[in-house]
């Protein structure tokens, strides 16, 4: 059934991204993609990935963005992993017409049942967020699983039950958790830092949220200053120095 | 958005076939059009092949079209899926309705009601179709109120521009009414057309790259501008959702849709009031192939058009 669950539980799983220390090295949509190449949404098909124009399914993309006030001379540059925000209201399961596209009542994670999807794309029209991408190989619509196969692996060690884009992050930029309950640490990190949800007035009520970069300190608006050093004077050379200095000085 | 053939040919012809076969049901219950046996069969004939090939069309862009019946499912939530649902639910009375008259000569009473139940569910087909549309928030340009108006009057007017030419062809019952219907809803669709155009052009922006990134807040006047895609060449977001037309393109193409689709057409079958009736055959087949490709053109224009917000992760500043 494509509509949303009539009784989701209060668990939310979600990630929570933090843009002040995201570096866009990419590791994250790298890992995403060797994780769930072989995961529940396998294969995430490449099609002329040594070609002149290589495309294929990834989960995560990293954008790069420059946040500019030109009133007041400055900008900052944001690195910015987009991925599936496993919204409450979430269009894309609800325009799905076969039941492919669901949400999960224990956790509220957005999947797709592969096995029926008769990739119609509807869904990928209905997402604000781009993270619906399809499989052009298999016919099918394919979608970040918020690593649903690795978090509740009971063969992996604790700390490793999170989802692929969060532990590769070298930066430790992003974390995941239970959005749904106040005292979870994501939630008090959302809290902390002021996190936002993407597109609010979009309607569909994001999991996911963003920390934005902290502000910038005041005094380091001007460039630094540089080293000080005086073409015109022989002040400290050696004797002989001095003496060319004076003579061709005269 | 990608404008694709299969679901331009859809739209277009699904609605001119839907049209016709509810004017047939209209004139056939008020005594207008008699049960005319060759009538019935070119007529239906025609209305059954314009549907039918347009939804076989409509699963050409699926990943997996022998997975089509499935989409039959979620018509309580979704309006494809119910627009999947009413489209065989019409071909139950449409289809009775076609028989008695093809084969009984009936097509007013008992008949006349099947076929009106049929001509109700056509036009709740085509609402649906267009709502699979209009129920997008992603996409402003199609989440419109004049969306689903103008699937229905669009869809009324192709067919009642087929249902003159039928009527040419064989000469059953007097042409005076329809011609005066086609006008209308020629000049309603054109009005329509406008309104819509006119709304896209003045309605305040939905969604930001501001609100996308939710980076406005750096600065007082806070902008937001891509630096760096995450990918060096195009992926199904930007060949699905970042279609872009030359803006001076759309501006010809618009003026072309309405002068084709519209205006040539209400001129063609107005002349045909005051002509004799040996030109109304040949000026009504005129204005159908002004009509479908008017259509066509203003079909395209509303897919490639339209905007999708995913694009202001792409550059875009407001959608």
């Amino acid at each position: 059934m494509t509509s949303l669950p009539q009784n989701p539980s209060k668990v939310k799983l979600g990630l929570v991204i933090d843009l002040d220390i995201c570096v866009g090295c990419h590791a994250c949509a790298v890992n995403c993609k060797e994780w769930n190449t072989s995961g529940t949404m396998a294969p995430l098909t490449d099609m002329d990935p040594y070609g002149a124009q290589p495309d294929g399914v990834w989960f995560n993309r990293v954008h790069t963005y420059e946040a500019v006030d030109e009133a007041a001379g400055t900008s900052r540059t944001v690195h910015f992993p987009r991925s599936c925000l496993h919204c409450d209201d979430a269009p894309c399961v609800t325009v799905c017409p076969t039941g492919a596209s669901y949400k999960r009542e224990d956790d509220g994670i957005v999947l797709i049942n592969t096995d029926i999807c008769i990739g119609c794309k509807l869904c990928s029209w209905a997402c604000p967020y781009g993270a619906r991408e399809y499989d052009e190989d298999e016919g099918v619509m394919k979608k970040c699983t918020l690593c649903i196969d690795k978090i509740y692996n009971e063969n992996l060690p604790v700390e490793s039950r999170v989802p692929a884009c969060v532990s590769t992050c070298p930066t430790g930029a992003r974390s995941f958790g239970d959005l749904g309950d106040p005292q979870s640490d994501v939630s008090k990190l959302v809290a902390a830092r002021g996190g936002y949800a993407l597109m609010p007035e979009q309607g569909t009520a994001p999991v996911n949220r963003y920390l934005p970069p902290r502000p910038k300190k005041l005094g380091e608006r001007h460039a630094p200053r540089m080293l000080e050093h005086h073409d015109d004077s022989a002040d400290g050379a050696g004797l002989l120095a001095r003496w060319v200095d004076k003579v061709l000085s005269a | 958005m990608h404008p694709a053939k299969s679901v331009i040919y859809f739209t277009v012809a699904t609605g001119a076939g839907y049209g016709l076969m509810g004017w047939l049901a209209v004139f056939g219950v008020l005594g207008l059009v008699p049960a005319d046996h060759a009538f019935g069969i070119a007529a239906f004939g025609l209305a059954f092949f314009l549907i039918v090939s347009g939804l076989l069309s409509s699963t050409g862009h699926l990943g997996r079209p022998e997975r089509a019946w499935r989409a039959l499912s979620q018509w309580r939530s979704s309006w494809l899926s119910r627009e999947g649902v009413l489209a065989i639910l019409s071909f139950g009375p449409t289809g009775l309705y076609a028989l008695a008259w093809v084969l009984l000569g009936q097509n007013s009473g008992l008949v006349g009601i099947i076929g009106l139940v049929g001509a109700g569910l056509c036009m709740m087909t085509v609402f649906a179709t267009s709502m699979i549309y209009a129920s997008l928030k992603t996409i402003p340009g199609w989440s419109n109120r004049w969306v689903s108006i103008g699937y229905l009057v669009m869809s009324l007017m192709s067919g009642s521009v087929l249902m003159l030419v039928l009527q040419s062809t064989f000469t059953v019952g007097a042409s005076g009414l329809i011609i005066k219907i086609a006008i209308f809803f020629l000049a309603l669709g054109g009005i329509i057309k406008l309104l819509y155009w006119h709304s896209l052009s003045t309605l305040p922006a939905r969604s930001t790259a501001t609100t996308a990134t939710g980076l406005g807040g750096l600065g007082a006047n806070g902008q937001v501008r891509m630096v760096e895609s995450p990918h060096s060449e195009d992926n199904f977001l930007l060949k699905e959702m970042g279609y872009k037309i030359a803006r001076k393109h759309a501006h010809a193409l618009k003026r072309l849709a309405l002068v084709l689709g519209f205006i040539i057409p209400m001129a063609l079958v107005a002349t045909l009031a005051v002509l004799a009736p040996e030109y109304s055959l040949p000026v009504s087949l005129l204005a159908m192939v002004f009509v479908a490709l008017g259509l066509a053109t203003e079909r395209w224009l509303f897919f490639a058009e339209a905007k999708h917000v995913v694009t202001l992760y792409y550059g875009e500043t407001e959608i």
